[in-house]
């Protein structure tokens, strides 16, 4: 008997997750049965999936060829260790979202849980298929099925207008960007006829090809994981899907476009030429930039995360074109430490992104209400969930010792060694982007301070939160499970990273693990300890042993009498839940500084106003400045073939008349 | 030219420029009834041609050809079509979108092309019906002429047959015939497409009280 090879367990973990989704049909009302069976049964998948995908790094690429497909075109599958290592997040990441989701599909929303069931774990399915695919094909095949399942299952709530808007944009946007994917594919394979990534590899394309197959990429998966100017369906789709949904489109999903971005420029294409590493740079940090001061402003707790998504998804792409910068000049032991600093951070915000969101998703079931206004103080009726929200929210703020403060700090420390390019421009205005990202960090924080502020701190703001209920068991297990990949990747830097360089040295050749074997777990220096070390075990406990003797001092040393009084009243006699600080109030400040960024309309009460109200609307500069114009292009064309259709036979039939008159006196031998 | 043209070639080409002829009347035909009558001879003239090719050419499955052309084309086609205008009650004249005179115009124009165009092709072939294949495309063009000039739903599907009569008689010209399974099948595909169209004549009347094509103009996306 052959021993399993690693890929044919993904497979057959894929194919486990087909028939999952098919046995919710089963029974497609019996809510129970799929909930408490079918979702847990796919976690135990995902960690599988986790388990092997992170047994098989570091090990030979792997190949298999399915029997499916058109003939003579069957599936090609390969598992490498880029890959692996996002078959690892995948799994792990959807086993939290999947234990979670036994607990949070009820009866009566919307779409039958047994279609429901279908539809995520085909979703599943087709993304292990995306990680997996070795020819463009299959790879394509899968993409578009991973698009398809998304969209059912964004509008799985079909029923109220904005959903289905939604949920159309989020379709639209992922045909184009898959239309530019197939596109650079077919300039991949050179008119070889070849669709299979070995073939590709194999190429050697001009630098001008070569190019154009980069940039078609780079819009195609920038399409999907969000960067500017074709992020306009996350802010939307993101609010409307049911909260498991979010946080595996926003924690997995976009991830798969970040590896499909990272397979073609760094393994099909066979040479990085600098400028492509300046245009992600660029476009990296317009998106980081644009994603976090929205997310400043959102009063909409799901708006505010998919912002905060986009600015991820920018800062991975800097990473990436950091990294394409000093591959191309050959400074590869740099490309790898920005390279890491991108996995890590695909890794940690898959964690803490989808925490947050199935957080949301708790206090929605919870209150009933997502808009932050609305919210308050919520710590005192749901204590699980607020306390595992800070561990997404200090980690999504970039805080040691939780798991975004590793990969940021990683990522500044590759811009740290920006100075030694040999080009006499990138070396002065690369560092100049060090500085932007700095500013995306402190906003993000900022963004987060309000997010967990808002809904969890204070007073609260009606009175029917009093009823909320914290989550349930399962929806509890989910959380936890993915506060601990978070709480790991913050304090295990080293160990995580020895792990996942399989993938770096197989994409730049070269990596970090070397250096980090001889400094051993406790401390991450990705160049030498004396430039720049960090050790997360050590901080966390000084942090723990720093608050325990604090709490104790105060207890003991001080008079010890507790009076408890309302929340952050800040000293004045009376502060009632009405008068704490708003959702909009908190970020006013931001909307000044960065007014001009902003489209916003605003009503301002004027003293004489009977009726005194505020309201501000901030909106999309793309949407006026890209969109509706593209929209009003398309409409005017459109409108210009209906003259063509004017309804009368006898005009149609003269169509093809003068057609076939045309063709005969055109085209004689 | 001097050369000697056989006399079944003759023959050919003149039962070839009856149906031209009967491509013309048919487009000046105001009458329903008169049209039904001159489709029914055609496909009689378009059977005779193609049983004249067989005689010569000693092909026996052209005799097949002039039998289903004679049962379908002048026999049970010109029946049904009677009878649904006599259960349709679809009065006299037959409105025209063109007047009769420009419409025989362009019709000339029309016979121009269709030669012009089909010289070279007929130079190609080897048979002695070669000489009909402009006849057959300016027979086909007609009818295509007709179906756009006329207002009547039925009359259109005159036109539609008589186009497959042109079809027909190009293929006899050029080739000797299409393959007797094709020739079978295009056949029920024309008895079956008028059936078919004979019961949407009806759901047409039901819903407009008339057989006016121009009435679904309405019809279209606004």
């Amino acid at each position: 008997m052959t021993s399993l090879l690693p890929i044919d367990t993904l497979l057959t973990a894929a194919c486990t997750w087909l028939a999952i989704g098919l046995l919710g049909l089963v029974a497609p009302r019996n809510t129970r049965f799929i909930s408490k069976t079918l979702f847990p049964l796919g976690a135990l998948v995902g960690v599988l999936v986790g388990l092997v995908a992170l047994g098989s790094l570091g090990g030979p690429a792997q190949t298999a060829v399915l029997v499916i497909g058109l003939p003579d075109l069957p599936f090609h599958m390969r598992l490498d260790n880029l890959s692996a290592v996002f078959a690892l997040l995948l799994g792990f990441v959807s086993a939290g979202i999947s234990i979670f989701a036994a607990g949070y599909f009820r009866k009566g929303e919307g779409t039958a849980p047994g279609v429901l069931c279908l539809e995520y774990h085909v979703f599943l399915a087709s993304m292990l298929l995306v990680l997996l695919a070795d020819d463009a094909y299959a790879f394509m095949v899968a993409w578009e099925t991973m698009a398809l399942s998304s969209f059912f299952l964004v509008t799985t709530d079909h029923r109220h207008e904005e959903i289905r808007r939604a949920g159309f944009l989020y379709l639209l946007i992922a045909h184009i960007g898959a239309i530019a994917i197939l596109l650079s594919f077919a300039v991949m394979t050179g008119g070889a006829g070849d669709y299979s990534f070995a073939g590709m590899r194999s190429q050697g394309l001009s630098p001008f090809w070569a190019s154009a197959a980069y940039l078609l990429a780079l819009a195609g998966f920038g399409a999907k994981a969000g960067l500017v100017p074709l992020h306009v369906w996350l802010p939307e789709a993101h609010p409307a899907a049911p909260s498991p949904v979010s946080a595996m489109m926003s924690g997995v999903m976009l991830k798969t476009a970040i590896y499909g971005l990272l397979r073609v420029s760094f393994d099909l294409l066979h040479e990085t030429i600098w400028w492509w590493g300046v245009v992600a740079l660029a476009v990296g940090l317009v998106t980081a930039l644009f994603g976090v001061l929205y997310s400043t402003v959102q009063n909409d707790m799901k708006r505010l995360l998919a912002y905060s998504s986009i600015e991820n998804i920018g800062l991975i792409a800097v990473g990436i074109g950091l990294t394409q910068i000093f591959h191309a000049y050959r400074m590869e032991a740099l490309a790898a430490l920005a390279m890491t600093a991108v996995l890590y951070h695909c890794l940690a915000h898959a964690g803490f992104k989808s925490l947050l969101f199935l957080c949301t998703g708790s206090v929605l079931h919870a209150t009933r209400e997502r808009s932050l206004g609305k919210l308050g103080g919520l710590i005192h009726r749901m204590p699980w969930v607020a306390w595992l929200a800070l561990a997404g929210v200090i980690a999504s703020a970039g805080l040691p010792p939780l798991s975004g403060f590793v990969s940021e700090w990683l990522l500044l420390q590759s811009f740290l060694f920006s100075p030694g390019l040999p080009h006499p421009w990138l070396n002065m205005v690369v560092p100049v982007a060090a500085a932007l990202v700095a500013l995306v960090a402190a906003l993000a924080g900022f963004a987060m301070v309000k997010f967990y502020g808002i809904i969890f701190l204070g007073q609260m703001r009606e009175p029917g939160l009093k009823d909320a209920k914290d989550a349930g068991p399962w929806e509890k297990s989910g959380l936890v499970w993915l506060a601990l990949i978070t709480l790991l990747l913050g304090i295990l830097p080293s160990t995580v990273i020895s792990r996942i360089d399989a993938a770096t040295r197989q994409l730049l050749g070269t990596g970090l693990a070397d250096k980090l074997e001889q400094q051993g777990w406790w401390m991450l220096a990705p160049i030498s300890p004396e430039r720049a070390s960090y050790e997360p075990v050590i901080f966390l406990v000084t942090i723990a042993v720093a608050l325990l003797l604090g709490r104790w001092l105060v207890r003991h040393l001080y008079h010890g009498r507790v009076r408890r009084t309302t929340a952050w009243d800040c000293g004045y006699y009376f502060q009632g839940p009405r008068a704490q600080d708003t959702a909009e109030g908190f970020s006013q400040p931001i909307r000044r500084i960065f007014g001009p960024m902003f489209r916003m309309q605003r009503h301002l009460p004027t003293a004489r106003d009977t009726a005194p109200y505020y309201t501000v609307k901030v909106e999309d500069h793309f949407w006026y400045w890209l969109y509706l114009p593209l929209a009003k292009l398309v409409g005017r064309v459109s409108t210009l073939v209906t003259i063509l259709q004017g309804g009368r036979i006898a005009v149609y039939l003269m169509y093809s008349f003068v057609t076939l008159l045309v063709l005969l006196l055109v085209a004689r031998p | 030219m001097n050369v000697a043209i056989p006399f079944s070639a003759q023959l050919i080409n003149l039962f070839a420029s009856v149906i031209l002829l009967l491509g013309f009347a048919m487009l000046a035909q105001r009458r329903v009834l008169q049209l039904i009558n001159l489709f029914a001879l055609q496909g009689l003239t378009l059977c005779l041609s193609t049983v004249v090719a067989a005689v010569t050419t000693g092909q026996s499955h052209l005799y097949w050809s002039a039998a289903l052309t004679l049962v379908l084309k002048a026999i049970l086609l010109p029946w049904i079509l009677h009878r649904l205008v006599r259960r349709l009650q679809v009065k006299g004249e037959v409105e025209s979108l063109i007047n009769i005179p420009t419409t025989m115009l362009v019709g000339i124009g029309l016979v121009i092309i269709a030669f012009n165009v089909a010289l070279p092709i007929s130079q190609l072939s080897h048979t002695i019906t070669r000489g009909t294949l402009g006849i057959a495309l300016a027979t086909v063009m007609l009818a295509f002429l007709m179906m756009i000039t006329r207002q009547k739903a039925i009359t259109q599907v005159v036109g539609f047959l008589a186009m497959e009569n042109g079809l027909f008689l190009a293929a006899t010209s050029a080739t000797y015939g299409m393959p007797m399974v094709v020739e079978l099948g295009i056949a029920l595909d024309v008895l079956v497409g008028v059936i078919i169209l004979g019961v949407f004549f009806f759901q047409i009347r039901d819903q407009f009280d008339s057989l006016d094509i121009r009435h679904m103009e309405r019809l279209k996306d606004s």
